[in-house]
């Protein structure tokens, strides 16, 4: 099950004081439980237990359980935060399911059998059989709407969501164009409105019709959700002004795409900038592959090589 | 020749907070295109009685029926909540004596018009711009203002936005509670002409409640007396006010002071 | 050959309870019969206070008889007023009935083009068709042009009284009620009404009114109904009331 070239062991030693996936069974089984009713009804939140986590709310523990309870042995974990394997939350929440499960990871979005991940979707296209499972703080997209939990879940129940709409026209009223960039609200399966997590609207069209399984969790708001395989995701728009995702001048430094996000890197003081994608495994992927061809504008990109890790990483359009 | 089927029938309807204080025994129907208005002073039951015909709450006792678009005359009671939900946004309006309470204050006034449309399913921001437009002229407010929010209006203008709202997706039943009691009064009498000409060019029926004798013989056809929680007397509204029966009555058209 | 009446009434009574003054009960009409049709114009007389008006008043659905009945002609067959349901009785003052009331109710912010068109929207006409004629009604009956686009509340009595006339007369209804339609109008203009009149009764209307002015009586009326005040026996008790 495991390829050959993956890492065959977790880079941390499996602690053997924790509970296979640090949660109890009970909880695990509960869990599991309300993701199969989730996956059940596509798109609509279904409240769960949510449970003390050894990191505070704010931090993923939606994620990080959703996580827990649906890795196996066999499993092969990736962590991404912001696109990139080696951001600190990344790096720690690796480690962690290394310590509570022993189960291999990799940075290969390719091999991966379940990605979680924080604000972003992969540029590899996700295949069959794979799970991306996102941190998500507020699961409400009608919540700026409307503060009642008990009225908005009429609203969904009712299909009442014309005050979404309303936002959008706002937006257009007042800046000539929809001006939400990230979160952007879609409509799962026809039926319920969802927020895809914040997500960049760029990868909003990757959840249409995913061969993956994505699931949601949040912690603090309690609450999961889940978008089955081969499932329609639309995001809201107008007739006469429809979605669009972000598009660049520049291509990333490092490998050349075009067709990728990418994040902006202010170099020095005086706002040299430069603009490398936000999948890092993609970026060094596509580069390794496109380094025979030998294009000049590569070559000045591999001669001038940002190390992410040592230079401060602004990356665009995140959330603060 | 047949009779005209009611829009709205009202049997038997009991509706108190308490068990005491609301509205008792009310009996009434209304037809296509006529206003009927609630007359009382405070106390009345008038505002319960609203509520209640309004099925903003379930009434205790007694049925509302109504003639729906799909399924013709029914019982309210038996309709789902998704369904009287869908009802009130669609072939009801409910005008609100205060503007702040039935407007998105925090939106702009051609958004709070339009999304009754977008909740229906419009989805052309030109088309939804225009039809608000047209809606805001119709309601004598400058087409200029599409994208101010109702906090930079007056209170007539907030109060005629709050009409146009409920007016946008052409309900054949409009319920008022006293829309003009809020406003000051050179003010009301503009909202009042409004009100009238709407009600005649959209074939409006309409239940208007207010303790204003004034209104309901500028806007009804036809009147109902309330004192108590009971209606003491019903009629056409200038045979109330010229010829009042009950002593009730008499008091309250002898109580206005003559201009 | 007898003509089928417009309009027929029969032992009709009016009395008034006055609940915040004793309970006192003021009869106004009492056994009133007529029968009035096509052609006719029925003029009430009597001294003030005897209840003509309000004998024009019942016959509008505008004060509830207290007894009696009044049968008024609605296509091929009669209506009962009296018994009437409320729906029934606008249809009859939309389609069979006008009154000109002796004083214009008057509506702030309507012109009074659009005041006289009322009972041809009413009925259904186009906004247009109804504004000609209304303004052709108030050409005839001297009402200067510059006026229309006004409301008609800073007009002069015999100004606001034409108003109402047009307003009366232009829905064509088969019966019209009268009251004091000439009371504050100069020679003229009484004499253009008094035209009006003679072209709705040649028209086949019937029509009641009061009339103040004896010229304009002998001119227009056909019939003559005398209307006594109503004794009160004061030896009889006076019923509080229940």
């Amino acid at each position: 099950m495991i390829p050959a070239h993956v890492h065959p062991a977790a880079p941390v030693e499996r602690d053997p004081h924790y509970n296979f996936g640090y949660l109890d069974e009970s909880t695990k089984r509960m869990l599991r439980r309300a993701l199969l009713k989730a996956v059940a009804i596509p798109g609509y939140q279904v409240p769960f237990g949510s449970r003390e986590m050894p990191l505070p709310y704010g931090w993923g523990t939606g994620g990080i359980q959703v996580t827990a309870a649906i890795i196996g042995a066999n499993d092969v974990l990736k962590v991404i935060d912001q696109g990139s394997d080696d951001t600190t939350n990344a790096v720690n929440i690796r480690r962690f399911f290394g310590r509570v499960t022993g189960v291999a990871t990799t940075e290969s979005t390719r091999d991966a059998s379940i990605i979680q991940t924080r604000h972003r979707i992969p540029e590899t296209p996700l295949g069959k059989g794979q799970i991306m499972v996102y941190q998500v703080p507020i699961p409400e997209p009608l919540r700026w709407l409307e503060p009642s939990e008990t009225e908005t879940r009429t609203m969904h129940a009712l299909a009442e969501y014309g005050g979404m709409h309303v936002r959008l026209y706002e937006d257009i009223a007042q800046y000539g164009h929809i001006a939400t960039t990230y979160d952007y609200p879609v409509m799962v399966n026809g039926r319920y409105m969802m927020r895809p997590s914040p997500i960049p609207k760029f990868d909003n069209p990757k959840l249409d019709h995913s061969p993956a399984l994505m699931l949601f969790g949040a912690g603090r708001e309690k609450r999961v959700y889940a978008v089955p395989p081969y499932t329609s995701v639309k995001s809201l728009d107008f007739a006469d002004h429809p979605f669009t995702i972000e598009q660049w001048d520049e291509c990333c430094d490092v490998c050349g795409s075009t067709n990728t996000f990418l994040d902006e890197i202010i170099l020095d003081d005086q706002g040299t900038r430069r603009f490398v994608c936000s999948d890092t495994e993609y970026c060094a992927h596509h580069a390794a592959g496109a380094e025979d061809k030998k294009e000049p504008a590569q070559q000045r990109a591999a001669a001038a090589r940002v190390d992410a890790s040592t230079i401060g990483h602004i990356p665009a359009g995140a959330a603060s | 020749m047949s009779a005209i089927q009611p829009l709205l029938s009202v049997r038997n309807m009991t509706h108190t907070w308490d068990g005491v204080h609301g509205c008792r025994d009310i009996d009434f129907d209304l037809f296509p295109g006529e206003v009927l208005c609630v007359v009382g002073e405070s106390g009345s039951g008038k505002s319960t009685l609203l509520q209640a015909v309004s099925y903003q709450v379930t009434p205790k006792f007694g049925s509302v029926w109504y003639d729906t678009r799909d399924a013709g005359f029914t019982d309210l009671a038996r309709l789902t909540a998704a369904e009287r939900r869908m009802l009130a946004r669609t072939d009801w309006g409910f005008v609100r004596q205060n503007a702040r309470d039935g407007l998105r204050m925090q939106v702009s006034a051609g958004a709070n018009i339009a999304e009754r449309l977008m909740a229906i399913g419009d989805r052309h921001y030109g088309d939804l711009r225009a039809v608000a437009g047209e809606w805001l002229s119709k309601m004598e407010i400058e087409a200029d203002r599409l994208d101010d929010t109702p906090q930079q209006f007056s209170g007539g203008m907030q109060q005629r936005l709050q009409i146009a709202r409920n007016l946008v997706t052409r309900p054949r039943m409009v319920f008022m509670d006293e829309p003009t009691a809020s406003l000051d009064v050179s003010v009301q009498a503009r909202l009042l002409d409004l009100l009238r000409q709407l009600v005649t060019d959209l074939d409006l029926a309409a239940i208007v409640v207010t303790h204003d004798l004034a209104v309901a013989r500028l806007l009804a056809h036809r009147t109902v007396v309330m004192r108590g929680g009971y209606i003491v007397e019903s009629g056409l509204t200038d045979q109330i006010l010229d010829d009042p029966q009950h002593p009730y009555t008499q008091l309250l058209v002898s109580s206005i002071l003559q201009s | 050959m007898p003509r089928t009446p417009s309009i027929q009434v029969r032992d009709l009574e009016k009395t008034f309870t006055l609940h915040h003054q004793g309970g006192v009960t003021l009869p106004v009409l009492e056994r009133i019969s007529f029968d009035a049709g096509p052609g006719d114009c029925l003029v009430l007389a009597g001294p003030s206070g005897t209840g003509k008006s309000t004998l024009l008043r019942c016959l509008y659905g505008n004060y509830l008889a207290s007894g009696g009945s009044i049968r008024v002609r609605d296509g091929d067959r009669f209506t009962e007023l009296t018994q009437a349901p409320e729906q029934t009785i606008l249809r009859l003052r939309r389609e069979v009935i006008g009154y000109v009331s002796q004083f214009l109710r008057v509506i702030p912010r309507v012109t009074t083009l659009d005041v006289v068109a009322e009972p041809l929207r009413q009925s259904g006409m186009a906004a247009q068709d109804a504004r000609d004629q209304a303004a052709a009604m108030l050409a005839r009956l001297n009402v200067p042009e510059r006026l229309w686009a006004l409301p008609p509340a800073t007009f002069s009595g015999g100004e606001q009284q034409r108003v109402n006339i047009a307003r009366g007369l232009i829905g064509g209804h088969p019966v019209l009620l009268l009251d004091e339609p000439t009371a504050s109008l100069d020679a003229d203009n009484r004499a253009v009404v008094v035209q009006l009149i003679r072209d709705a009764m040649a028209a086949g209307r019937c029509l009641i009114g009061i009339f103040h002015d004896d010229e304009v009586r002998a001119a227009v009326a056909t019939q003559t109904l005398a209307i006594s005040p109503v004794v009160v026996d004061k030896t009889a008790s006076q019923p509080a009331f229940a």
